[in-house]
């Protein structure tokens, strides 16, 4: 068979893998690490939740301060944000827009390497120097100058990840621009092609902002230059503007090729063509450049000017519009369709309910009146945990569902999928929505213990932890029997019509035979 | 739903409401729209879709209808915002110090605590500012937070409706003892204000001592019967043999006057054996020195 997975190459084994430049495998790869790291990360937040039922039996406040801090860091910087993009982008692009490869594969090998390289730093700075760092994953100083954790080698790791970031965004855009076979004319891309193109351009662009940011973090702990420490002359905000001047657009790095992937699942399973399909993809760009204007959103309470407290707020509702045009059109894409409820579907559906609590809860906390009291508590957490994991994070299982039998040729159990969905999204909305409850009666983030009024709460959600890591084991045990022993897949399964459902499952090494002639847009099923 | 506890409290309650009712209802319609599509078009009920491409005169209400929605809900931020943040002239201003781990107010006539008395129905102005890292003043029960930041001065104004005591938390999170970074504030009638205002603390001259030493933040880090916090209890200071180390070399020394002086004053010229260097720089004027030297004597 002539499959990717079958390399004529001269080298076997892992070196195989690691020296290859198929977009396939680098991609194929991206997903197994991303795998690794969120399930290292999910267990450190249950590992979170576990001590907040009984501050101190389990981890003193020292190394709870550490547990958050290297929970926040895997998830955003080894999960989140590489991401989609690295993984199904990687796997799919190509595939999506008709080329055979990215448009620079060995650059492309070059941030898979970088990326591992930031993550084997950020996880060795866990046991040299002072070990774990305790700054939460926002690294605020004059904290992050002061403490004596290892704040300089996970920053410096944070630093690799970038690049590998800035890498994959230039390579996306520069495929997209001149690598879509004949025919495949702007409009013709499959939307989730639209949004790699529009997270790309955030990366390129926000990634060095905080690369030189925390470089500046590492400078002042070495040679103690005073930009942040106002002991030495510096200025905590100028630090707390240049870290979201990134980490705010860093949000849209993870939440666009989300939506890209529910553009695409829902017309395949409501066998309907997108509704709006311009609407679609032009918000994506233009969530894309608001983005950069409201990471003062982050700051509300921070010191900073009322007047440009205001102006930031003005910025983040609008902000919300084109997340909002998105969910209509994909709810009008249902509309009058003739809908399979399969797994992918339903993972999808259920990203944009937890997306809609997530977006509608961001509304009431970017008004500056309601933030003063919603700020650093849980309701903050209930909200990017909503938008994040709600978001990403279903959307990333949807994802893997749906191509699950294209990139591994097999088939997976439904049933199961299902029940595992079910628990799963039972789990979520226990364990975050009492988080909403518990920040509007005041319970502050990061806080190792807390007064007995918000015990209920925080029982509640830690039952929630439980059933939602219940819920994943299900996921992942029925994907890994599948891997292993499920029956062989179609080409097809879902009768999808962009290009990848028309090569083989998995697709052979150069994608296509032939470089296909594109006539028609994506999503026709008639 | 709208509590009377602070005027800031009625305000930002107000806010929520008209804000997250606007929510509820966009979310509701949303999901039931999703259910009802799921439902009505399922395949059995529909096998053939219906191809609709779109529908420009669809898209363009639902674009200005959200517009709309967002910039009056801007606006319900905004005009609340402008009150809560300028506070009335004749606002009792109090000084907030957030240090690691505990909070110190000061107020007009130099009068220092470590909870925030005041009295009920008078405005309050807090200026807040940090002596370490950032922190960040949050009272759950009147709505209101502010970042106190080293090097800047920030601020917070309320109007307590009643009387009663309520939790500050720390809400910027500031390292090992962030949860336990918290004080009340007391509201008072105004005749106890008065005269706790205006009184010497009626205790005698060790209490007297303590109390400084908790106004000043030092029991966050330090205790006075002997039990192990942060730093190394007071008890049994004076005299007491301890390693330090002075630029990194260990040393042994016997606790005495000067090296107390030295320790509050330039706390990281000398540290402890065993303890992290984070005492920080607490100011100090020369008669409160001289108490803390003392209380610390006495207290065998
Ligand atoms: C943030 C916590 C913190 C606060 C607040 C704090 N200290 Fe300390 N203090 C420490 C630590 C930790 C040490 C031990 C390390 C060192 O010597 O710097 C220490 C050491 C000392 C010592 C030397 C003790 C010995 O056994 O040699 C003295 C005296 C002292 N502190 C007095 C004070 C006084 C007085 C205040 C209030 C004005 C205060 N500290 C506030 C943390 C704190
Ligand atoms: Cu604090």
């Amino acid at each position: 068979m002539n499959t990717f997975y079958a390399d004529p190459g001269p080298r076997r084994g892992l070196a195989a893998w690691m020296m290859s430049t198929d977009h396939k495998r680098i991609g194929i790869m991206y997903l197994a690490a991303l795998l690794l790291f969120f399930s290292i990360g999910a267990l450190l937040g249950v590992l979170i939740r576990l001590n907040l039922i009984s501050p101190g039996t389990f981890v003193q406040a020292h190394n709870y301060n550490r547990l958050f801090t290297i929970h926040g860091i895997i998830m955003i910087f080894l999960f989140i944000i590489p991401g989609i993009p690295a993984s199904f982008g990687n796997f799919f692009l190509p595939l999506h827009i008709g080329a055979r490869d990215v448009a620079f594969p060995r650059i492309n090998r070059l941030s898979w390497w970088l990326y591992l390289a930031g993550a084997v730093v950020v996880l060795e700075s866990l046991f040299f120097g002072g070990g774990p760092l305790d700054t939460g994953w926002t690294f605020y100083a004059p904290y992050s100058i002061q403490t004596r954790t290892n704040v300089s080698m996970a920053v410096f790791g944070v630093f690799i990840l970038g690049f590998s970031s800035i890498l994959t965004g230039l390579n996306f855009i520069t495929t997209i621009h001149r690598l879509r076979a004949p025919g495949m004319t702007w409009h013709r891309m499959p939307l989730f092609a639209w949004t790699l193109y529009a997270t790309g351009w955030v990366q390129l662009l926000a990634t060095p902002t905080i690369a030189i940011t925390l470089l500046l973090v590492i400078l002042e702990r070495f040679f103690g230059l005073g930009f942040f420490d106002p002991s030495k002359g510096g200025d905590p905000l100028l630090f707390e503007h240049l870290f979201w001047i990134y980490s705010h657009p860093a949000v849209y790095i993870m939440v666009l090729p989300a939506m890209g992937i529910i553009s695409e699942v829902v017309p395949v399973f409501a066998r309907k063509v997108i509704f709006g399909y311009r609407v679609v993809a032009y918000s994506a760009l233009a969530i894309a450049s608001v983005g950069y204007l409201v990471w003062g959103h982050h700051m509300f309470t921070s010191g900073m000017s009322d007047t440009a407290r205001v102006v930031f707020s003005f910025f983040t509702f609008l902000v919300a519009v084109p997340s909002g045009m998105k969910v209509f059109n994909w709810l009008g894409t249902l509309y009058k369709g003739s809908i399979r409820l399969d797994a992918p579907l339903l993972f999808a559906l259920s990203f944009i309910f937890l997306f809609s609590v997530g977006g509608l809860t961001g509304l009431i906390q970017s008004a500056v009146a309601t933030n003063l009291h919603l700020h650093s508590t849980y309701w903050i957490v209930a909200h990017f945990h909503y938008v994040m994991f709600g978001g990403m994070g279903f959307s990333f299982l949807a994802a893997l569902h749906y191509w699950f039998p294209k990139m591994f040729g097999r088939m997976y159990r439904e049933r199961p999928a299902k029940i595992g969905w079910l628990v799963f999204f039972l789990g979520f909305n226990i364990l975050y929505f009492s988080m909403f409850i518990l920040g509007y009666n005041g319970m502050p983030r990061r806080y190792y213990d807390y007064p007995p009024q918000y015990f209920t709460g925080q029982l509640v959600s830690t039952i929630g932890s439980w059933v939602l890591a219940a819920g994943l084991i299900i996921i992942f045990r029925n994907l890994i029997v599948a891997f292993y022993r499920g029956p062989k897949a179609p080409d097809n399964p879902w009768g999808g019509s962009t290009l990848e459902w028309q090569v083989p499952s998995p697709p052979p090494r150069e994608n296509f035979e032939e470089i296909p002639v594109i006539t028609r847009g994506p999503y026709l099923f008639e | 739903m709208i509590s009377d506890i602070s005027n800031t409290a009625a305000k930002v309650d107000l806010a929520f409401l008209y804000i997250t009712g606007m929510s509820v209802v966009l979310l509701v319609l949303i999901t039931s729209f999703m259910v009802y599509s799921l439902v009505r078009y399922n395949v059995k009920r529909h096998p053939r879709a219906e191809q609709i491409e779109g529908n420009v005169a669809t898209e363009i209400i639902l674009t200005v209808i959200p517009v709309i929605l967002v910039l009056v809900m801007f606006y319900i931020g905004w005009t609340n915002f402008s009150y809560l943040r300028n506070a009335p002239k004749d606002a009792i201003p109090v000084t907030v110090r957030g240090m690691m781990w505990s909070w110190h107010f000061e107020y007009k006539n130099g009068k220092q605590n470590d909870v925030l008395n005041v009295p009920v129905g008078k405005p309050v102005e807090l200026i807040l500012t940090s002596a370490d890292v950032i922190h960040s003043f949050y009272i759950p029960a009147f709505r209101i937070k502010e970042d106190a930041v080293p090097g800047m001065k920030t601020h917070l104004w309320f109007k307590a409706g009643e009387i009663g005591s309520y939790d500050v938390f720390c809400t910027e999170y500031c390292g090992t003892g962030h949860s336990h970074m918290v004080s009340k504030v007391v509201v008072m009638a105004q005749d106890a204000f008065d005269k706790w205002y205006a009184g010497a603390g009626a205790a005698g001259k060790e209490n007297k001592g303590l109390q400084l030493l908790q106004a000043k933040g030092c029991l966050g880090c330090h205790t006075a019967d002997g039990a192990g916090k942060i730093g190394p209890t007071f008890k049994g200071i004076f005299g007491r043999k301890t390693v330090i180390l002075t630029n990194g070399k260990e040393r042994e020394i016997v606790v005495d006057e000067d090296y107390i002086r030295r320790s509050v004053l330039q706390p990281a010229a000398d540290i402890v054996k065993g303890y992290p260097n984070i005492m920080p720089v607490i100011p100090v004027t020369k008669d409160e020195l001289d108490t803390i030297v003392a209380t610390l004597e006495e207290l065998k």
